[in-house]
């Protein structure tokens, strides 16, 4: 059998970035706030590996706890979006009839906008924020897993085990979650990681916007955009953030690309 | 026939749908343009007196009917925060910087992504294919907005090829402002080459699996015969539905784009419109984009139905 490559460097990228964010809500080699004035500017060496920014504050230690918001958002969105979801997706799939093709028409219209300007749409009405920015990612990942667990449904809900359980005299609910759903999960985790990757980029560009994560509580996107003004002078400041956040979608977008291999 | 008067059918319906959807929304939201106008120390009979004269206290229908009427006219209001400004002007002001912006990224994306998603098909497998799917790969995971800053620094600080920050506008001097646009263009367009690219490799490598093509060897014609006479017909078609997904990732693109280059456009209006509370500015914006993308969306579907026959039964 053929390795998927994919999916174990997906995995591992993951990983990497997953442990240093966790460990940076705990510890981190300098305080994330912390200023220096007799250190500004530094570039990258043994003391500060990302070097530091305009007010002498260690730049990897602010990239490691800023990742934590980044993941914090992405598995909030993911889990709140994709419980929804499959729950919509799971009743209206099975049971049909016309809420069935509101909720769907609904789905076509939501899928047709980017992540990033629906987030952007529900943040000029809820207001800028961490809690926001999930909430309205949250909503906006509904349709995806929504889609893919009725038509799991469409297709299962004609198979002869499922007819064999309704004649069993198997509840509805339970047919729908303890019979069918299993079926999907590959599919579903699929939809989870390209929802990962989404998330991570429209938080990023919501907090590049100013639109996101609040200071001081350092975030990734947040930390590209005050770096810009010192562009020229410190470029690490920009570039190392800028990586954290490619790496991160990186790792998301190569997991669902083996979870798609793992399915064919 | 029929089929594309339904669509239309539904596609007034939707607009109606996102139309009212935006008014509510907005006019659920605590402020008004009575406040915003009288400001925070004015008593609450003042400004029970201005609603009733704006007709903000009419039920919301009556008032929806009111918005929607003149917006159609684009009337929108005036702005809250740019005193004596029509939301009208400050729109128009902007978006041909913002349309330049995303047709200027369009050609970028279709000049590079064709031929190399046809060389990655037509070499699948071989060094050419292998190299563009890793990199693609690696491209999309870039955010927009990060290779504007790469931009910007390579070009703009080391290089020296434009200033950063120093937008011309097109009336003033196209060339100029053409030559400073490209850049924020790039960034935009690359990880939108990377999609195009993918998509437009599996298109033909699907379809290079079907019967008529082995139909097509088997008369004699040569691989590049196959390819250009025969599949890309087909291959290309659902490329163009996938080209609405690409608009919509390429407006919502040039919103984060402007602002790394401080381009003064759209996106860079809403951006500072939703810091400020700005909503008639925001409302507006909102129901234009939300409808561009919903039309765009319509357009492409036709567009599929009168390109492929198939699809028509």
């Amino acid at each position: 059998m053929k390795r998927n490559w994919n999916l174990i460097i997906g995995l591992g990228i993951t990983a990497v970035f997953l442990t240093l964010a966790i460990v940076g809500q705990f510890w981190t080699p300098y305080g994330v706030t912390q200023m220096n004035s007799a250190a500004v500017n530094r570039p990258p060496s043994f003391a500060h590996w990302m070097g530091t920014d305009n007010f002498g504050r260690d730049i990897f230690s602010r990239v490691m706890n800023g990742s934590g918001s980044t993941f914090f958002v992405a598995v909030c969105t993911v889990l709140s979006g994709g419980l929804i979801g499959i729950l919509v997706g799971a009743v209206t799939g099975y049971f049909g009839g016309w809420i069935d093709n509101v909720v769907m028409r609904v789905n076509d219209i939501l899928l047709s906008f980017p992540s990033i300007l629906l987030a952007l749409i529900f943040i000029s009405l809820i207001g800028p924020g961490k809690y926001n920015i999930i909430i309205a990612l949250g909503i906006l990942f509904i349709p995806s897993f929504a889609r893919i667990v009725r038509s799991e449904m469409i297709r299962a809900k004609e198979l002869d085990y499922v007819k064999a359980a309704r004649i069993m005299g198997v509840g509805e609910f339970r047919i729908i979650f303890a019979h069918i759903l299993p079926n999907a999960w590959v599919s579903i985790l699929t939809s989870a990681a390209i929802g990962f990757n989404n998330a991570v980029l429209a938080e990023a560009s919501m907090s590049y916007l100013s639109l996101g994560i609040q200071p001081p509580q350092p975030s990734l996107g947040r930390m590209l955009s005050e770096s810009q003004a010192f562009l020229f002078n410190t470029p690490w400041y920009a570039i190392f953030p800028g990586l954290t956040i490619i790496f991160i979608i990186l790792g998301f977008s190569l997991v669902a690309e083996g979870l798609r291999e793992l399915q064919e | 026939m029929k089929n594309i008067l339904q669509k239309l059918v539904t596609l007034f319906i939707t607009l109606f749908c996102i139309s009212f959807l935006t008014f509510t929304a907005f006019s659920v939201i605590p402020g008004d343009a009575a406040l915003s106008r009288l400001g925070k120390d004015a008593s609450p009979e003042q400004v029970e007196a201005l609603r009733e004269e704006l007709g903000l206290s009419d039920p919301l229908p009556v008032r929806y009917g009111r918005w929607i009427g003149s917006a159609l006219q684009g009337d929108f209001g005036e702005s809250y925060r740019y005193q004596n400004n029509t939301v009208k002007s400050l729109i128009s002001h902007r978006l041909p910087v913002t349309i330049l912006l995303a047709l200027i990224s369009l050609c970028i994306i279709l000049v590079i992504s064709v031929p190399l998603g046809i060389l990655s098909a037509r070499y699948s497998g071989k060094w050419i294919d292998v190299v563009s799917t890793q990199v693609t790969q690696v491209i999309m995971a870039v955010p927009a907005f990060f290779l504007g800053i790469l931009l910007t620094y390579i070009f703009g600080l080391v290089l020296k090829l434009f200033q950063p920050g120093a937008f011309i506008a097109p009336s003033e001097n196209l060339g100029a402002s053409l030559r400073y646009l490209f850049f924020p263009a790039l960034a935009v367009a690359l990880p939108k080459i990377a999609m195009v690219v993918r998509f437009l490799r599996n298109s033909v490598l699907s379809e290079m699996e079907k019967d008529y093509i082995r139909t097509a060897y088997s008369k004699g014609n040569s691989e590049n015969a196959v390819l250009y006479k025969h599949v890309l017909k087909n291959a290309l078609i659902p490329v163009v539905t996938f080209l609405a997904m690409v608009i919509a990732e390429i407006l919502a693109g040039s919103i984060v784009v402007e602002q790394v280059f401080s381009v003064p456009g759209l996106g860079r209006l809403l951006v500072s419109s939703i810091s400020n509370r700005d909503y008639p500015v925001v409302q507006a914006i909102v129901l234009y984009i939300t409808c561009v993308v919903v039309t765009m969306n319509f357009i492409v579907d036709v567009l599929y139905e009168v390109l492929d026959p198939r699809v028509r039964v």
